[in-house]
């Protein structure tokens, strides 16, 4: 029982981490170069001004979807019960 | 496909439908001349007296209905309500006229305020509701275990909240005040009923409820003027998709405006103005006596002269409205200077990220994006009265799935303000730029008359140059509607989308101030046995006083209201996001490390900005202490040396501190709880 929460633990400190990671490099070192980014044409948009205006807001919906999907496969794989 | 759908869902069909059918019938009106103004009245009647079923609807008397609506509100419509909570009168009216005004640096406000939920569903949403108690700082209490620690949480709480609340309510009394023409004491008070009907008999479950009633009105008048907008300029409804090209064009006119002979001559004008201004505050006191010694010369030498009547008198006017001592002037012509300043300023191109010339400038730009965004992302996790929208789920796996929703739901709106302020641009670079002043469009002069566009000729050549235009930015929203030729009824639906913007986050804000002082003050810590029924009295009544204090002091029109606001994110994030945070995720961290981290963070920001943004605190008595920014970073984003301290100082009083044997079974039991007992 113990071993098994832990393993749970683990893996969702795991995955949380490596979202997170994803997210900062995003956030914060992509959009260090928007100056840069936007010598590049993206439909229409200069592609930094497209990552902060739509790109980057998308992706945090995904990151949330990847995340609570994996999570819900933790939760029955480890029989964490929901309430 | 109808049959699927829950009772819930159902409900707020039919009540879309009914509200488009209520747009529609009220269209048709207008088409048979019914005037403005009771357009005005109709959507304000019509939305509020909605709420206001909803609210009575909802009345209850129950402890955890009344907190956190029985924990029984389904993941989308939670994500719908948080979005609505979310979004405020600075979203909703401000933000368009932001990102017009400031191009791609402006942006930060789209990626910080939509990146934090990010935050939200990884490191808070599903441990707060595991945790299943009422409010933020029960949960420090229960973690850290003592009452300092909850009222440390319960001061931040409300400082960040109540600045908060006010602001919104100043921004109810703007939009009834420019709609349907009340004045604005009397707006700021129907703001007020407004609030109380939804929030009053039924606590989190009314204001739920009515937040995604709410949520509903303000998408549809959001995404409404810029559809309509879109479709005129490019022949597609859907302006996120085709605004790439618009803002090509805007580039284009932007090449061949910014320079032209006309426009650099207007840009040297300014700058002589303001020479001229700095040179009269230098010789203070002497400028002022001797302006006005001036203007005493030329009215008598106009009166002796036959001069027309209405000259001398329009002058004697001018004279009495000078500054009456130096220190007045000085802070006039100083405003006057920083205005003639900006104007005199080469204008940026909008799609230009951190807009400069100059390596050093483009860093500091640079800086201050990522530090907005930082604090704007850790602000928008640590406010309470979005955490504790995650307390109101069936489950947890519900929890996590309603910041999906959340996060989409705002999504639509956030996604949609930078094609708002591109399609403005457009309209004003092509149809009002180069135009001669006497042909403007109507709504220019419309918007001028309430002060929030100004036009003056400087060169004197009747045509309109680019720095001759200046905008408030809540015009951009506001207009939209007669800057494409709409009907009044589009109006209108905006001022209903702006009102339901601001009312529910006001709603979700008192109700977070009042459960603080209920809840964590008087029934945690002055009486732990008081009966339910007392607790609710003393809830109802203390929305009361706080609701009505609020109203109060926005009717004052605080100046620095929105400032503030900016200011309440970093407070809020140094005092939640590292304690919150470790606390989840770091069994070592301990109560006096918490504590003195929320203390140390929320007091570093604090005072940054005091440093930063004043020179002297009059009834206080200090001053002369204004420093100059560190690393360049502005006083909006405080919060990046607050949050940053905040998680040093727990993580190093912590290492010094005996560890807490209780948290490892706490912290156990919000993690993976399989085994806890059924806490509702």
């Amino acid at each position: 029982m113990r071993s098994s929460s832990d393993a749970y633990w683990r893996q969702t400190k795991r995955l949380t981490l490596t979202l997170l990671l994803l997210w900062v490099a995003l956030t914060f070192v992509m959009n260090w170069f928007a100056r840069e980014l936007n010598d590049f044409t993206f439909l229409d948009f200069p592609l930094g001004f497209y990552m902060d205006a739509q790109g980057l807001l998308l992706i945090y919906l995904a990151i949330i979807w990847y995340y609570n999907r994996r999570m819900r496969q933790l939760d029955a794989k480890y029989g964490i019960e929901d309430k | 496909m109808f049959g699927s759908l829950t009772k819930l869902q159902r409900y707020y069909l039919y009540y879309t439908g009914s509200f488009l059918l209520f747009i529609g019938a009220l269209a048709v009106l207008e088409q048979h001349g019914m005037p403005p103004r009771w357009i005005g009245y109709a959507f304000l009647f019509f939305t509020i007296s909605m709420y206001a079923v909803i609210g009575i609807m909802s009345r209850t008397s129950d402890v955890s209905e009344y907190y956190v609506a029985g924990r029984s509100v389904p993941a989308f419509f939670n994500g719908m309500a948080t979005g609505a909570d979310w979004m405020s009168a600075a979203s909703f009216i401000g933000m368009a006229g932001t990102l017009y005004l400031s191009g791609h640096q402006g942006l930060a406000y789209v990626i910080g305020w939509t990146g934090g939920f990010v935050l939200v569903a990884l490191l808070l949403a599903p441990y707060l509701r595991r945790f299943g108690e009422y409010t933020i700082p029960d949960f420090l209490g229960a973690r850290y275990g003592g009452n300092a620690i909850r009222l440390v949480a319960v001061a931040a709480a409300i400082l960040a909240s109540f600045v908060y609340v006010v602001a919104q309510i100043y921004g109810v009394g703007v939009i009834t005040s420019r709609f349907v023409s009340l004045q604005f004491e009397i707006g700021v008070f129907v703001g007020l009923a407004g609030i109380l009907v939804c929030s009053f008999l039924g606590g989190m479950r009314a204001v739920t409820w009515t937040q995604v009633a709410q949520y509903v009105i303000l998408i549809i008048a959001y995404i409404t003027p810029v559809a309509i907008l879109s479709f005129n300029v490019t022949g597609n409804p859907v302006p996120q998709a085709v605004y790439g090209k618009v803002l090509q064009e805007v580039g284009r006119l932007e090449d061949r405006l910014f320079d032209t002979p006309a426009e650099i001559e207007v840009r040297k004008l300014y700058r002589e103005r303001a020479d001229l201004y700095a040179q009269k505050i230098m010789q203070l006191p002497h400028s002022l006596s001797h302006e006005r010694e001036q203007l005493t010369q030329r009215i008598n030498e106009m009166k002796n002269s036959d001069a027309q009547m209405k000259e001398i008198v329009a002058l004697e006017k001018l004279r009495r409205e000078m500054p009456h001592d130096p220190e007045q002037a000085k802070v006039r012509w100083e405003n006057a200077m920083f205005s003639a300043v900006d104007r005199s300023k080469p204008p940026i191109h909008h799609a230009e990220a951190f807009p400069s010339e100059d390596p050093e400038q483009q860093l500091i730009q640079r800086i201050n994006f990522l530090a907005l965004i930082f604090c704007l992302t850790v602000g928008t996790a640590a406010l309470p009265h979005i955490l504790t929208r995650y307390y109101t789920t069936p489950s947890v796996s519900q929890a996590r799935d309603s910041v999906f929703w959340s996060l989409l739901f705002i999504l639509l709106l956030y996604i949609t303000a930078p094609a708002y302020a591109v399609f403005a641009k457009y309209e004003v670079l092509s149809h009002l730029i180069e135009i001669p002043i006497a042909k403007l469009p109507g709504w220019v002069a419309a918007w001028a008359k309430v002060g929030l566009v100004s036009i003056e000729d400087i060169n004197a050549d009747g045509i309109l140059q680019i720095a001759e235009l200046s905008m408030n930015p809540d015009v951009i929203v506001l207009a939209t509607p007669e800057i494409a030729g709409m009907p009044y009824v589009v109006s209108g639906l905006v001022a209903a989308g702006g009102l339901a913007a601001a009312l529910s986050t006001a709603d979700g804000l008192l109700l977070t101030i009042t459960t603080a002082l209920s809840h964590d003050v008087y029934y945690r810590i002055v009486r732990p046995d008081a009966s339910t029924q007392l607790r609710l009295v003393i809830s109802k009544s203390l929305l009361l006083v706080v609701a009505v204090l609020a109203a109060t002091v926005a009717a004052q029109k605080p100046g620095t209201i929105l400032s503030m606001v900016a200011w309440a994110f970093s407070i809020a994030g140094s005092a939640f996001f590292p304690a919150l945070v470790l606390g989840i995720f770091w069994n070592r961290a301990t109560r006096a490390g918490a504590l003195s981290g929320m203390l140390v963070g929320s007091l570093l920001s604090i005072y940054y900005i005091l440093r930063v943004e004043f020179d002297s605190i009059p009834w206080l008595g200090i001053s002369g202490f204004n420093m100059a920014p560190w690393f360049h970073v502005q006083s909006t984003s405080a919060g990046l040396f607050g949050v940053l301290a905040g998680f040093l100082t727990i993580v190093v009083v912590s290492l010094f501190t005996k560890p807490d044997p209780q948290a490892s079974s706490f912290l156990q039991g919000i993690r993976c709880s399989s085994d806890q007992e059924g806490r509702a």
